[in-house]
């Protein structure tokens, strides 16, 4: 198995870092461009958009093998895209055309690429979870030398699942990360307001998993943690827990403005960018502006490509509605169908 | 040919699947003790307890883990309890496993089986005594069987576990213990049973549908009915979905009379989506036969408010030949 945390003490900071970087501009690139296709109606439902958290799937990502899985959220595009996805497919979908992820019957919240690992965003939030704890138990059933890791957000840890989860983890002692993504919003709620206790690290140090933190907006101290307890993991201690502080730059969808909350706590957020702080940190190690640049704008440009190749795909026939939905009493195609 | 009781059945057949599969694994709670009807007994024994798995009081991570675990290569069997039970896992049920296939446009498959010990049995009131058969085939992407011999319960589990879609296996508490003679595999009754209905009892007069417990009551009734001179075709839908249309049309429309029994509420229950095909499709006269939209009370008289009995199948039957301003026969 490719352990790619051990091999990377051997590869210089500021190319890791720079790997990053190049991640970070491509989940930021996504992002920005399917906020400007929603605001200008080119494409059909809403995203959620994880605008200002892209160091956390970048980093934890990072520390997987290719046969390593990951479940996802309803804010999943970042983590897509750092497990190896292709932002070409993931456009299709948004625009749910023909050769999307989902051949348009998932759309942005449904985004999944099991070839690579990536097991689903999924619309119900928790539902994530109890998902990633069956895939590590199938891995350890089938003895595969493989891990999980769970994408959650903060609003989650207020739903059963995530007890259920944690606690079948901690049981079966599978081989699973959970990553809580804490941007600090659950939908339109600040989270602390609605979560009693003493935090979100106290509820899985209860079921005796142990919980670390970190600054999810440093991509580097990501990447260190993660590596760290992935390791660990891999070598059989059970379910790890990390949390990454954040902040969601968006509202909950793209058609909330967010105007709930206060614009100097988002001024202030995007102050701690997670794409300028590497820049300035790979400044520091002497990396060309230009190279930071070209990063962006290649980002930029493979956003634009894959756009157009979107729009000028074919929508899906009428008649894929009614495939892929079950072997046994498949649905018969309704009579009626435009031509 | 063996001659076994439900229990013994399914038991067989799923250390059988078990035996010919290693990929195929259960899980729920208590089933290292042989699970609470004695339908896991002494399995663990033979293939340990990472396949026998005993699980906390967690239904939505039994059934959540089932999904993931079923779209990354093994084929679990979810054990419920209580069908009632099942509601606490419900979005993993519906929106989870149903769905993943469909909406990640085809890459994954979801094949694990969830059994649901179902309907009346011993005074145990409103939480564990329903039959949801309805709400689950109202969900796209799920199968749904009901087995009411021990022939059918052995099969069913069988092709359940071979198939690759999620099914579920409701199974009626007040079966356990019916015998019954079960053909061995090579029969090649496996896959005949989903989606092909059973016609117990050949008659002219009027058809009688039914699953499950149900079933027979109306055998039973099929019996007072012979002896009134009306002679009732019994079909045992089995499958509830696909469910048989071709042969309760073909039925109806011979006899020109559908009655659909069933133990779950009349109101919105499967008997209506049968009874309404039939109405579409022949015209014949229909009607149901369900409980009524009452909480399943605990005290034995009030419990049997909710029970059909042979004697009312068989009277519903006779209204059918009585003439009525609606009536077209």
């Amino acid at each position: 198995m490719n352990d790619a945390h051990s091999g990377r003490r051997n590869e210089p900071a500021a190319e890791r870092l720079l790997a990053h970087y190049r991640t970070m501009a491509r989940i930021r690139a996504f992002e920005n461009a399917a906020e400007r296709l929603y605001n200008e109606k080119r494409i059909p439902g809403f995203v959620h958009l994880s605008t200002g958290q892209e160091a956390i799937p970048t980093g934890v990502c990072a520390n997987l093998a290719p046969g390593d899985q990951i479940t996802s959220t309803h804010r999943g595009h970042g983590h897509t895209l750092a497990k190896g996805g292709d932002a070409g497919a993931m456009m299709l979908e948004l625009f749910g055309r023909v050769g999307g992820y989902c051949k348009g019957k998932g759309g942005s919240m449904h985004i999944a690429d099991f070839s690579i690992g990536m097991l689903g965003a999924n619309g119900v939030v928790s539902a994530g979870m109890p998902i990633a704890v069956g895939a590590a138990h199938a891995a350890k059933l089938l003895g595969r030398e493989t891990m999980v890791a769970c994408f959650f957000g903060d609003g989650a840890v207020n739903r059963g699942p995530f007890l259920e989860s944690l606690n079948w983890a901690a049981v079966f002692k599978l081989p699973v990360l959970f990553v809580c993504e804490d941007n600090r919003w659950a939908a339109t709620t600040p989270t602390a307001s609605m979560t009693a206790g003493p935090g979100i690290a106290a509820r899985a140090e209860a079921l005796g998993i142990r919980a670390f933190s970190c600054d999810g907006n440093d991509v580097a101290a990501v990447d260190d943690l993660a590596g760290e307890l992935a390791r660990k993991v891999r070598a059989g201690a059970g379910p790890l827990f990390m949390i990454a502080r954040t902040y969601r730059w968006s509202g909950h969808t793209s058609a909330d403005a967010g105007a709930y909350r206060d614009p100097a706590e988002v001024a202030r957020a995007k102050e701690d960018d997670p794409l300028e702080r590497t820049r300035q940190q790979l400044m520091g190690l002497g990396v060309a502006s230009r190279d930071l640049d070209g990063a962006v704008a290649a980002a930029e440009s493979e956003m634009a490509a894959a756009i157009a190749a979107a729009e000028a795909a074919p929508l899906p026939a009428f008649a894929d509605a009614f495939a892929d939905v079950q072997d046994i009493g498949a649905p018969k195609m309704r009579a009626g169908a435009p031509a | 040919m063996t001659h076994l009781s439900m229990t013994e059945a399914v038991r067989t057949a799923l250390a059988e699947e078990m035996r010919r599969d290693a990929t195929v694994w259960a899980l729920g709670e208590d089933l290292g003790r042989g699970g609470i009807f004695q339908q896991y007994k002494g399995l663990q024994g033979e293939f340990g307890p990472a396949r026998i798995v005993d699980t906390p009081i967690s239904e939505a991570a039994i059934m959540g883990a089932a999904v993931g675990a079923a779209m990354c290569g093994t084929r679990p069997v979810v054990e419920m309890r209580y069908l009632d039970f099942t509601l606490c896992a419900a979005d993993e049920l519906v929106n989870q496993a149903a769905k993943a296939r469909y909406m990640f446009g085809g890459q994954a498959r979801v094949p694990m089986v969830v059994r649901q010990p179902t309907g009346l049995w011993g005074n145990c009131a409103a939480q564990h005594s329903q039959s949801l058969e309805a709400w689950w085939a109202h969900i796209p992407g799920l199968v749904v069987l009901t087995p009411a011999t021990p022939a059918d319960g052995y099969a069913m589990l069988k092709a359940a576990i071979r198939a690759d879609d999620p099914v579920i296996l409701l199974e009626h508490k007040e079966l356990w213990g019916m015998t019954g003679a079960v053909a061995s595999e090579a029969s090649g009754e496996i896959n005949a049973v989903i989606g092909r209905a059973n016609i117990c009892r050949a008659g002219g007069d009027v058809t009688i549908v039914s699953w499950s417990k149900s079933l027979h009551a109306c055998l039973d009734a099929a019996a007072l009915l012979a002896a009134a001179g009306i002679e009732a075709e019994v079909i045992d839908l089995r499958s509830i979905w696909p469910w048989d249309r071709r042969t309760v049309i073909a039925s109806a429309a011979k006899t020109k009379r559908l009655l659909v029994v069933h133990e779950a509420v009349q109101d919105a229950g499967f008997g209506a989506e049968v009874a309404a095909t039939v109405a579409e499709e022949t015209g014949v006269r229909v009607k149901r036969l369900g409980s009524p939209r009452i909480p399943v009370p605990f005290s034995p008289p009030l419990e049997a408010a909710f029970r059909r009995t042979a004697a009312e199948v068989a009277a519903a039957a006779r209204t059918m030949f009585a003439r009525t301003p609606n009536s077209s026969s």
